[in-house]
C-alpha cells in the first residue's frame, strides 16, 4: 500500500486486509510528519500482519515511487514467501466485493499476472502527448513544477534528434500503476540479473511508475492479463475521477475488486464496503457501461459544454463554435410584409413557435403577442437592445424544446443581424424590398413614404451585404421581391422543404393588394430615389397591374 | 493585454492591498477564536449590520456545508447581532462604526482579515442574505469541493447571485428567525441574463434577472452585477476588486471556459426580498451607504410603490441544485 494521506483510511484498510489474513507492507511517504507515522504505526501495533517498508520522498511520476514499490515488495516477499499475488494498492483504494471473493478469484489464476500492460504505439489514454519519447528523451526538469522547461527540452531535444536507447530486452509497455502479480514474476523482476541496469535506465524514464513494472512484466510473466483488477476513471487532463457518496450504487456496479480514488471523508462508502454490505446485499449485475458513461459525460460537459448556453461557466470566445444557439431557428424577413396573414399561416402549418418581430423597436414581440417569455424574458426594447445576443441566446435557451422562428426586418434593431450570420443554426428567408408593400399601403404622405423608402434600402442593403460575407454560418436565402413575385410557389415550396412544413398549397396564403405597387416604385424613382433593392419590375407597362400569381404547390417526385 | 496594462493592474493591486491595511485600524476585536482556525479549515467572511433575523439560519446552513471558522465585520448593530455572535464559539467578530461605503462596502476590513487569518485557506465571502448552492451540495460537504479544486490547481470557483423572491408582495413574506427563507422565497428567474466579458479584469459581468426585470427595466445598464467569485484559496498579494464581484490578479476571475466547456460552477441564493428588507429600505436609503450612491435602493423605492408583485407566470420555483444545472445557471463541469 503506497500512502501519503488520510492515514486513518489507511489503517482501517490495512486491519481489513490483515483480518482476512492477507499480509500488508505500507510504504508511508517520507514527506508524512513522522508523529504522524508514529501514530499510524502504533495503531496497528497489534497486527502483525501488517509493516512498514522503508520510506521515500515520491513527488508526482518521480522515480521514486518505483523505488519505493520496489523495497515494499521486497519486503513482502522476505517476510511473507507463501503468498501467490502481491496487489499494489494505494491509501485511497477501497475493495468494493469481500476479500475472500478476490481471494477466490486468484486461487483460480494462480499464474496469471493482472497488470495493464500496453506497448505505447497502442495507448490512447496517454495525456500530455508523450508516448514513445517517454522512453528515448531525457526529463531532467518537473513536469508540475518546471513546465516551461520542460516543454522546452523537450522540443529541443526533438529538434536535436536526441534518442536513449532501451536497454536490451526491454519492450516499452504502459498501464495502470494499480496491478497484482504473481510471487513467481515479482521475485524474477526484482531479481533479474540485469535489475540495475535497468534501474539506471528507467530513472530517466518519464513517469516511471506507469512503465516500469508493466514493461519487465512482458519480460518475465508466463501470462499476463493486461487489465488492471482496480476500477479507476480519468479526466481529460489525466487526473483520475474521485468517489464520493453518491457514487454508492455506482460501484456497486462495477466488476473490480478494488476502486480509486476513494474520497476519505465519502463515509457512507467506507461503511457500506468494508461493512457487511458487499456479503448481505446481492452482487449487482455489472454496468461498466453505465459507469463509463456517466464520466464521460462529465469529460464532455467540461470539454464541449451545451452547445448554445451562455452562462457563469461557459463563455466561448467568438469565433470558436459554428453553432452560437442551442436550436435551429428559422428567420423570415419581408414575407409578413407581402402576406399579412403569413405568421398564422406558418403557426397553422408547422410546430414552430412563431413569434412577430422580436427585434421591433418598440418591444419585442412574443408569440401569441405575450408580454414575456420563458425564462422571465420581457419585452422591454431596452433590456433587449442592452444585449441583443443575449437576449436571442436566451430564448432558445429557454425555449429549447421546441422550434422557433421568428419576423425581420430594417424596422427591427439591426444589431443582432451579424450574429444570426454567424450562428450555424439560423436559416434566413429573405424577400429583400418587401417593406416596401406595406409602406406603399401606409396612410401617409409620398415625401415621408420616399424618405422612410430610401432609410429601410440603406439599411437592409447593409444586412444583406453581411448576410452575403465569406463568414457566414447561417443557410441563407434571398429573393429579391420582383424576383419572388415571378414565382411564388417555387420560393414558398423551397421553404417548406427546408423548414419541413406541413402543407400541400399556399391558397391560404393571402398576399397584399399588389395593385399600383409598380407606379408606386416608378414614383419614388420619379422622386430621384433608386429603389434597387426589390430587383427590376416591368414598369413599362404603366397602368397595368403586376399579376398575382397563384398556382398550386405540387410536390416533387422526390419530395415524398 | 501588454504590460503596461499588467503593470497597472499591478499598481492597482497593491494600491488596494495598503488601503485594506489601513482600514483594517478602524476594526475593533470583540471576539477572538481565530487560534482554533485548523490548517485545512474553510472560513467565511461576512460584513453584516442588523441582519439577527437571518444569522441563525445562516451559521447552520454553513455549520453543516462543513464551513469550521467564521470571520465577522458588524458595522454598528443595533438589534440583537452582537449579542448573538458573542455566542457562537465559532465566530470571531470585529466591530467597526466607520463608513461600509468608504471601506469600499466592506471589502476592505475583510481582505485585511483574509489576510491576516486566511492565507492558504480556503475563504468563502458571503453576505448573511447568500446561500451558496454548488453541485452535489445535496450529498457532498464543501471540503469535498474544495479538495477537488485543489486537485484541479483550481485557485476559485465563481457562484453567480441569483434573486429569489416571493410569490405576492414582498412585504407579506414573512421568515421566522432560525427558519430557511428558501421555503418563504422559492422563485426566481430562469434565463434572461446579460453576460458580457471585462477584457481589463477577465472576469465576465452578468445582469439580469428579477432585479433588472422589475427595477431597471428602463435602465439596464444600472442594474446591479451578479457575477461573484465568492470561494479563493486565499493567498499573498490577493485583492478584491469591486465586492466580490472582480478580484485580483485577474488569473483568479477565470472561473469560466473560454473554449466551450463549462467549468463548474455554483450559485448564491440570494434571499434578499423579504419583508425584513422592505423595512431596511428606508434605512439604506437614507444612509446613502449603498452601492451607486443607493440608486439601486431608491429604484426599489420608487417601484416599490406601484408593483409590490415581482412574480410573473414564467418565474421558475426552486426545487435544487440539479435544477438549476438543467436549467444551465450553474454547472457540474467535469465533478462527476
Amino acid at each position: 500500500m503506497l500512502v501519503h494521506t488520510a492515514l486513518d483510511r489507511v489503517a482501517q484498510i490495512a486491519r481489513m486486509w490483515a483480518q482476512s489474513d492477507c499480509p500488508v507492507v505500507i510504504h508511508v511517504d517520507a514527506a508524512v510528519p513522522d508523529a504522524d507515522f508514529a501514530a499510524l504505526r502504533q495503531g496497528l501495533v497489534d497486527a502483525p500482519q501488517v509493516s512498514f517498508s522503508a520510506r521515500h520522498r515520491c513527488d508526482w511520476g518521480s522515480w521514486e515511487l518505483v523505488a519505493a514499490t520496489q523495497d515494499a515488495c521486497q519486503d513482502m516477499l522476505r517476510l511473507h514467501p507463501d503468498v501467490s499475488h502481491i496487489y499494489l494498492t494505494s491509501g485511497s483504494c477501497l475493495p468494493l466485493r469481500p476479500v475472500q471473493d478476490l481471494v477466490a478469484y486468484l486461487d483460480q489464476f494462480r499464474d496469471t499476472d493482472f497488470i495493464e500492460s500496453v506497448t505505447t504505439r497502442d495507448v490512447s489514454w496517454i495525456k500530455g502527448g508523450l508516448g514513445l519519447e517517454r522512453f528515448q528523451l531525457h526529463f531532467p526538469f518537473s513536469w508540475k513544477k518546471q513546465r516551461r522547461l520542460f516543454d522546452l527540452s523537450v522540443r529541443a531535444q526533438r529538434k536535436l534528434g536526441v534518442k536513449r536507447t532501451i536497454p536490451k530486452g526491454i519492450v516499452p509497455h504502459m498501464g495502470s500503476q494499480w496491478w497484482c502479480l504473481t510471487a513467481k514474476t515479482l521475485s524474477a523482476i526484482l531479481n533479474d540479473p540485469n535489475r540495475k541496469h535497468y534501474d539506471d535506465y528507467f530513472r530517466g524514464v518519464w513517469i516511471p511508475d506507469e512503465s516500469y513494472f508493466q514493461s519487465l512484466a512482458r519480460r518475465h510473466s508466463d501470462q499476463i492479463e493486461s487489465r488492471s483488477l482496480t476500477f479507476s476513471k480519468f479526466d481529460h487532463q489525466g487526473k483520475p475521477y474521485v468517489f464520493y457518496d453518491d457514487h454508492l450504487q455506482l460501484l456497486r456496479r462495477s466488476d473490480s475488486f478494488l476502486a480509486r480514488k476513494i474520497w476519505p471523508q465519502a463515509n457512507a462508502l467506507y461503511d457500506y464496503f468494508l461493512g457487511d454490505g458487499p456479503r448481505n446485499q446481492p452482487q449487482l449485475p455489472p454496468a461498466r457501461s453505465k459507469i463509463d458513461r456517466l464520466f464521460n459525460r462529465a469529460m464532455e460537459r467540461r470539454t464541449k459544454g451545451r452547445a448554445g448556453l451562455i452562462m457563469q461557466s461557459r463563455f466561448p470566445n467568438k469565433g470558436v463554435e459554428r453553432v452560437l444557439t442551442a436550436r435551429p431557428y428559422a428567420v423570415f424577413q419581408g414575407f409578413a410584409d407581402l402576406y399579412p396573414n403569413f405568421q398564422t399561416w406558418i403557426t397553422r402549418h408547422s410546430d414552430f413557435v412563431t413569434h412577430g418581430h422580436l427585434f421591433h423597436p418598440l418591444g419585442v414581440q412574443f408569440v401569441d403577442g405575450q408580454t414575456g417569455y420563458l425564462g422571465g424574458l420581457t419585452d422591454d426594447a431596452a433590456i433587449r437592445d442592452r444585449n441583443p445576443q443575449a437576449f436571442l441566446t436566451n430564448l432558445l435557451w429557454n425555449g429549447r424544446s421546441a422550434r422557433h422562428c421568428f419576423q425581420f426586418g430594417p424596422d427591427d434593431n439591426q444589431a443582432i443581424g451579424p450574429f444570426m450570420a454567424r450562428d450555424g443554426n439560423a436559416t434566413i428567408h429573405v424577400i429583400s424590398g418587401a417593406w416596401a408593400v406595406p409602406l406603399f399601403h401606409a396612410d401617409i404622405s409620398f415625401g415621408n413614404k420616399r424618405k422612410i423608402a430610401a432609410n429601410l434600402q440603406r439599411i437592409e442593403a447593409a444586412h444583406l451585404k453581411s448576410l452575403g460575407e465569406r463568414w457566414v454560418k447561417a443557410r441563407v436565402t434571398v429573393w429579391s421581391l420582383a424576383d419572388y413575385l415571378q414565382n411564388p410557389t417555387e420560393a414558398l415550396s423551397q421553404i417548406a422543404r427546408d423548414l419541413s412544413l406541413r402543407c400541400d398549397g399556399f391558397d391560404d396564403l393571402e398576399m397584399a393588394d399588389m395593385a399600383g405597387f409598380a407606379q408606386f416604385l416608378q414614383d419614388l424613382k420619379n422622386a430621384g430615389m433608386l429603389p434597387f433593392i426589390m430587383g427590376e419590375f416591368p414598369t413599362a407597362l404603366r397602368g397595368q397591374d403586376t399579376p398575382k400569381p397563384h398556382t398550386k404547390y405540387e410536390p416533387r417526385q422526390n419530395d415524398t | 493585454m501588454n504590460l503596461w496594462q499588467k503593470y497597472k493592474l499591478r499598481l492597482r493591486r497593491q494600491r488596494l492591498l495598503i488601503r485594506a491595511w489601513r482600514k483594517s485600524r478602524e476594526l475593533r476585536v470583540v471576539q477572538d477564536y481565530t487560534r482554533n482556525i485548523q490548517p485545512n479549515d474553510i472560513v467565511i467572511l461576512s460584513t453584516m449590520r442588523n441582519e439577527y433575523a437571518r444569522l441563525p439560519y445562516f451559521f447552520d446552513y454553513y455549520r453543516a456545508m462543513g464551513v469550521r471558522h467564521f470571520l465577522i465585520v458588524d458595522n454598528a448593530s443595533t438589534d440583537e447581532t452582537q449579542d448573538y455572535l458573542r455566542q457562537q464559539p465559532d465566530v470571531s467578530f470585529w466591530t467597526t462604526g466607520a463608513s461600509y461605503k468608504s471601506a469600499r462596502f466592506g471589502v476592505d476590513w475583510l481582505t485585511s482579515l483574509q489576510h491576516r487569518y486566511c492565507r492558504g485557506h480556503w475563504t468563502l465571502v458571503v453576505d448573511p442574505d447568500e446561500l451558496l448552492v454548488y453541485p452535489h451540495c445535496d450529498t457532498r460537504p464543501l471540503p469535498a469541493l474544495t479538495q477537488w479544486l485543489d486537485e484541479q490547481g483550481a485557485r476559485s470557483f465563481g457562484a453567480m447571485l441569483l434573486d429569489l423572491y416571493p410569490k405576492g408582495p414582498v412585504a407579506d413574506a414573512r421568515c421566522g428567525v432560525g427558519e430557511n427563507p428558501i421555503d418563504t422565497l422559492s422563485w426566481f428567474d430562469a434565463g434572461n441574463y446579460t453576460i458580457e466579458k471585462n477584457t481589463q479584469f477577465g472576469n465576465l459581468w452578468i445582469q439580469g434577472g428579477v432585479r433588472t426585470r422589475a427595477f431597471f427595466a428602463k435602465t439596464p445598464k444600472q442594474a446591479p452585477a451578479l457575477n461573484k467569485t465568492p470561494l479563493v484559496k486565499w493567498a499573498r498579494g490577493y485583492v478584491y476588486e469591486s465586492s466580490t464581484h472582480m478580484i485580483l490578479p485577474r488569473g483568479l476571475n477565470l472561473v469560466y471556459d473560454f473554449a466551450g466547456g463549462e467549468k463548474p460552477s455554483g450559485v448564491l441564493l440570494h434571499t434578499k426580498f423579504l419583508n425584513i428588507f422592505a423595512e431596511k429600505l428606508d434605512d439604506e436609503n437614507s444612509r446613502g451607504q449603498h452601492y451607486a450612491s443607493s440608486r439601486e435602493y431608491q429604484a426599489y423605492l420608487q417601484q416599490w410603490q406601484e408593483n409590490p408583485e415581482l412574480w410573473n407566470r414564467w418565474s421558475e420555483q426552486y426545487i435544487n441544485w440539479r435544477q438549476l444545472e438543467i436549467l444551465g445557471l450553474m454547472s457540474k463541469g467535469n465533478w462527476a
